[in-house]
């Protein structure tokens, strides 16, 4: 295997942190290569770096054994090193064509541009229509169209930054069928993930990151996962363990909820139904954009629905917002910790009213007690551990794993009946995220009801005790979490959306 | 190359500082301007700005128009402040200025000529009522139907223009007036007139107003639970929602009285400064405002000291207008600089400049 | 041929040359808003265009340098908005407001000795055979350059934004600035231009107020049109083909009132100076009603957009 990418001693720093210190390592011509670390490892800066994005402060890049130093992605892609970004880089008023048109330097007409769009991606087993609006897509076409873009251009690397975290099992497979392809043909693929199962089915060799540093490098097919776990994560982890206990009365029950988003490009809700007991932490899976939101926002009440959808303990809530529902004891945690859970510009402690005035009294006839609300987020501070010099702090300017504590510790601290969270340890270190996962099964310990909706199903398996998946709006029947196999999980989340494998 | 970085969080030293360094600036790169039109820069700035003040020959009178002019700014920018906080656009401070006039003038000479001591509180409520009717109906139309309330509150104050025209040549003028255009002087009306309250200070119950209304604005803003949410809803309107803060009511709340103050603000006006409904009565205060609310950073006690500067700047260019012959347009234009500098300057209270030696991309 | 002191011939030939100004600024913020950019500052920007216009025509005794001075003095203006906004990551409603105030004073400071001067005038274009159809010919055929330059515009920013790769990278930074940033467009340096153009255009519409529509300088000449043609933009749903139609509805309102008010028209004179204002209000609410949430508004229109 001969040498495509060397990359010697790449440094860059930002203002307070290094992200990337000394970085080496190298992939071969037809390699499937993994880059492997926690999120603030430095993966994003590294791939910045490799496709023109950022420029490093120190050492040296070679692509075909000369000098390699991309101005910019133009640059990058000329030299045939193409990106599929976690967040899309795409442009939801625009068509396929044309979004494929932004990435290429110069695109043919786009007659010609659509006619190749349609071969390529059949011979890909990646179908696409070029017509079609980019912002009516499903989450798992609108990868396809970044791969596309792509391969179109003929790459000799192609960066692909966790591309599976917007996939149902059954559509990774489809897309490492398309990986392997690719690599049977040439192109070496520099593979960015913390899915550590995903890297040892696919990738021949892997780099792996800690706090910018090149902790260490191994054959992923002979290693265990357990070991680049230790290499990843460079300590032994907590393992939540349920206290246990019965599950007691129900407490929430939804029937048959239907929810149009005012949001064009939201997702709606269909015939939603669930139950939840005291003491039960119910598993809600699938694949992001499929309605989790939206369940969110029916649950604490930023959306109201028709009338007997949403009853807690036998009474009707549909109609009650987000405050009468916390005073009756259903509190929410969005995905969305920055803007939504909490406003980036204000003080910790402005943040800690922004939920918690009617449970924690912080506030007589409409005035606000600033002190008692100082005395709160102070708590949460202590009780989450949340690393910050005081309560005086603003938001933005916590870590967001950190902020992820707050927001999680302001919810449990004012001990709802009924907790709904999304993603709660999404983009949290492994440790903080064991702590966030405990503080939860807690709270259920204690005979509150959790909803915990997430796109990590480990963890979900970790902590249900039923397991339901919302697909385009649907959600599945809850089953017992125990017991459950991937493939039985994968069907659940509506395995792969619309198409079967295409021949390859 | 000079960068931008944002900081972790606001800086509090730069939200005080920037203010007063955009003034400093504009009276450096006003003072250029004047020069380049052959006036005297530093007589200029002294003539504006110090002048009005501790000249002896000038203060006795100019010092009192201070707080005449001061009044309703400062009374029209508390209320903008508050949507704007929101980031509710009110633009159209100035139709509802002109219509809280005619309305509590109105009501007013509905009653001439009668002598009681309830008219000109009556004509009060009906100002400011009038001034919040104006501004509901971008209100409504945003609630109900999503229009945008920056257009919609601008169009409403030509519509406001032509209805104080109208009025000044019709429904509202004074039938012994011999034909001239204008009501009857509500100022020398003693049952409808908004006196000098204090001789030589210029205040009249609308600067009692402005300054209750400071006051009123900053504990609203900082200790109620209403502020807390305007605050809430101009950082981030998701997590405003996520909150519960009802948005529709707050734009009501928000135009409203915004509406309401500047309602109040022309009812005084129109009752004593200006004395009657004229068709040039609207002045510019409710433009002039936008600059003061944006000035005092949104904050009541900023707009009090924004409000008596900009007063001070006008005071100042009628002043220079007079001695140095500048033109009154100078004047506007070295307001909307002062404006520019001050929103470029807003960059130093979230970033960090840095200089680097490299371009980064 | 009148209808109660009205010549519909006249009526329609002077829609034409009302119709003008607004088209041509709000051709130009609607390529501003379609890179993601809200520039308020519209009524400014035609102001000063239209001062500009004055003294360079006045001054060179030619309308055609006139207009050129316009679009300069527009896109000069525009930039102090798009340094504002792009550089120093000023929010762009109060920063548009700051210049149209700006541009208000500067206008006027500018205009102060050209009160009560006739500008030179800019000759009519007849239109050989075409101008010679009975009543369509006077109505279209016989008008200056510049009437036929801002139809040509529509065409040719429809074309621009639909048809070429710039106007697809346009578009794609109003859709999507990070996006576009990811692929390695320069998201300022497009907005920076957008900004200028339609700087240019509301210039052009302003000098076409003040050299041909009035024609002299008066103060506060532009009435409030800037920001009818900033209502036009959301009217038209950023189409350039609805702008025209937008445009030419509010010139038609504008030219019938003012005939109106000629004609003696039993109606008060301040209800019809009113009536471009209250329609603007009225399309704004039967446009925002009608669309229920989604819109086609650029998706980030007013946000500001800094790579870190």
């Amino acid at each position: 295997m001969t040498e495509l990418l060397k990359v010697v001693g790449l440094t860059r720093e930002y203002p307070g942190v290094r992200a990337n210190d000394d970085v080496s390592f190298s992939i071969g011509t037809g390699e499937v290569h993994a880059l492997l670390g926690e999120n603030g490892a430095g993966k994003s800066t590294l791939v910045k770096m490799i496709y023109g994005l950022e420029k490093p402060d120190a050492g040296t890049m070679q692509l075909h054994g000369s000098s390699y130093a991309p101005q910019n992605p133009q640059a990058a892609r000329a030299a045939g090193v193409a990106m599929v970004f976690q967040h899309f880089s795409l442009f939801e008023a625009l068509n396929v064509a044309e979004n494929v048109a932004l990435g290429m330097e110069n695109p043919p007409k786009m007659r010609e541009l659509a006619a190749s769009i349609r071969e390529v991606s059949e011979n890909y087993g990646l179908p696409l229509d070029p017509d079609r609006i980019v912002g009516d897509l499903s989450a798992g076409e609108r990868q396809r169209v970044e791969i596309i873009r792509c391969l179109l251009q003929d790459p000799k690397l192609l960066i692909m930054d966790e591309p599976t975290s917007v996939l149902t099992p059954q559509e990774v497979e489809i897309l490492f069928k398309t990986l392997r392809k690719l690599q049977s043909e040439g192109t070496s693929i520099l593979y960015i993930s913390h899915k550590l199962e995903e890297i040892r089915a696919l990738c021949d060799g892997a780099t792996i990151l800690r706090l910018g540093k090149v902790v260490g490098e191994c054959d992923p097919k002979v290693t265990t996962a357990r070991s680049m776990a230790e290499m990843m994560v460079g300590q032994t982890l907590h393992v939540p363990s349920r206290e246990g206990g019965e599950t007691g009365n129900v407490l929430l029950e939804v029937k048959g909820l239907d929810f149009a988003p005012a949001n064009p490009f939201g997702t709606k809700l269909k015939n939603v139904s669930l139950t939840l007991r005291a003491g039960e932490v119910l598993g809600i899976g699938g694949v992001a954009g499929n309605g989790q939101d939206e369940l969110l926002s029916v649950l604490s009440g930023e959306a109201r629905t028709g009338k007997g959808a949403v009853m807690f303990e036998g009474q009707d809530v549909s109609h009650l917002g987000p405050n009468a529902r916390r005073k009756i004891g259903i509190l929410a945690a969005p995905e969305e910790r920055l803007g939504h859970a909490a406003a980036p510009n204000m003080s910790l402690t402005e943040n800690a009213a922004l939920t918690a005035t009617i449970r924690k009294k912080l506030s007589k006839n409409n005035f606000l007690n600033w002190k008692k609300t100082e005395d709160f987020a102070r708590e949460i501070i202590k009780a989450f551990d949340v690393r910050t010099p005081g309560p005086g702090s603003a938001a933005r300017s916590l870590s967001g794993g950190n902020l992820q504590k707050f927001v999680i510790g302001r919810e449990v601290l004012q001990e709802p009946k009924i907790l709904v969270v999304n993603q709660p340890t999404w983009g949290v270190d492994a440790s903080a995220a064991a702590d966030i996962r405990q503080a939860l099964l807690d709270l259920a310990a204690r005979g509150a009801g959790l909803v915990v909706i997430s796109q990590d199903l480990d963890e979900l398996m970790e902590i249900s005790d039923h397991f339901a998946a919302l697909n385009e709006g649907t959600l599945t029947a809850p089953r017992p979490a125990k017991g459950l196999t991937v493939d039985e999980i994968g069907l659940m989340m509506g395995g792969a959306h619309d198409m079967e494998v295409a021949e390859l | 190359m000079i960068t931008f970085v944002k900081r972790p969080e606001p800086s509090k030293i730069w939200t005080i500082a920037t203010p007063i360094l955009a003034v400093v600036l504009t009276m450096i790169l006003g003072g250029l301007l004047f020069a380049a039109m052959g006036k005297d820069p530093v007589a200029a700035i002294r003539t504006i700005f110090w002048d009005p003040l501790f000249n002896e020959q000038f203060a006795g009178y100019s010092r009192p128009q201070l707080l005449v002019k001061a009044g309703p700014l400062i009374l029209i920018a508390i209320g903008l402040s508050l949507g704007f906080k929101a980031g509710i656009w009110n633009i159209g401070a100035e139709g509802q200025y002109i219509m809280g006039a005619l309305t509590g003038a109105a009501v007013g000479l509905a009653l001439y000529p009668l002598d009681a001591w309830w008219i000109f509180p009556l004509m009060v409520i009906a100002g400011a009522f009038g001034g919040f009717l104006w501004a509901m109906i971008p209100a409504l139309l945003k609630t109900k139907f999503n229009t945008n309330e920056i257009l919609v509150s601008l169009m409403l104050v030509y519509v406001a223009e032509q209805i104080l025209a109208s009025a000044a040549l019709g429904f509202l003028r004074n039938p012994e007036g011999n034909g001239f255009p204008g009501s009857r002087n509500l100022s020398q009306i003693p049952a409808m007139s908004n006196p000098e309250l204090i001789t030589g200070t210029g205040a009249h119950w609308g600067v009692v107003a402005a300054f209750a209304s400071v006051v009123a604005a900053y504990v609203l803003i900082n200790k109620h639970m209403l502020g807390f949410q305007i605050r809430l809803t101009g950082e981030s309107p998701r997590a405003a929602r996520f909150a519960g803060v009802k948005d529709k009511l707050l734009v009501v709340f928000c135009l409203g009285t915004a509406g309401a103050l500047a309602g109040l603000a022309g009812l005084f006006e129109v009752t004593g400064p200006a004395g009657q409904i004229s068709i040039d009565f609207g002045a510019g205060y409710g433009f002039t405002a936008i600059i003061v609310a944006f000035l005092g950073r949104l904050n009541p006690i900023g707009i009090l000291l924004a409000g008596l500067l900009l007063a001070l700047t006008f005071i100042g260019g009628e002043l220079a207008q007079f001695m140095l012959g500048l033109p009154s347009a100078a004047i506007q234009v070295f307001q909307g600089m002062l404006l520019m500098i001050l929103l470029a300057m807003d960059i130093l209270v979230n970033y960090r400049v840095m200089i680097v030696k490299k371009e980064s991309a | 041929m009148d209808f109660g002191g009205i010549n519909p011939v006249i009526l329609l030939a002077s829609l034409m040359v009302a119709s003008t100004p607004i088209l041509l600024a709000a051709l130009g913020e609607m390529v501003t808003e379609k890179s993601g950019v809200l520039n308020l500052g519209v009524e400014g920007m035609m102001i000063t265009g239209a001062v500009c216009g004055f003294i360079a025509a006045v001054e060179t005794g030619s309308p055609t340098l006139g207009f050129v001075a316009a679009a300069l003095g527009g896109m000069a203006l525009s930039m102090l908005f798009a340094i504002l906004t792009q550089i120093f990551l000023t929010t762009q409603v109060p920063a548009g407001l700051a210049l149209t105030l700006m541009g208000l004073g500067l206008a006027s400071l500018l205009g102060q000795n050209y009160v009560g001067i006739k500008p030179p005038s800019l000759p009519d274009l007849h239109v050989p055979l075409l101008q010679d159809i009975p009543f369509l010919g006077p109505i279209l055929f016989q008008h200056d350059a510049v009437v036929y330059l801002s139809l040509l515009s529509v065409v040719a920013i429809w074309a621009f934004l639909k048809f070429t790769r710039a106007g697809l990278v346009l578009r794609a930074v109003g859709e999507n600035h990070a996006a576009a940033h990811a692929l390695g467009y320069k998201v300022k340096l497009v907005r920076f231009a957008a900004i200028g153009f339609g700087g240019a255009m509301a210039g052009l519409g302003g000098a076409y107020i003040s050299l041909v529509r009035v024609p002299q300088w008066t103060d506060g000449i532009t009435a409030g049109i800037g920001w009818i043609a900033l209502a036009i933009v959301v009217f038209a749903s950023w189409r350039a083909g609805r702008v025209l139609i937008g445009a030419y509805l509010f010139g038609g309102i504008t030219v019938l009132q003012l005939n109106l008010q000629a004609a003696g028209a039993k109606v008060p004179v301040e209800l019809l100076s009113m009536s471009p204002f209250l329609a603007t209000i009225l399309v704004l609410v039967v446009i925002s009603a009608r669309r229920h949430g989604a819109s086609n508004a650029p998706a980030m229109l007013g946000r500001i957009f800094h790579s870190s």
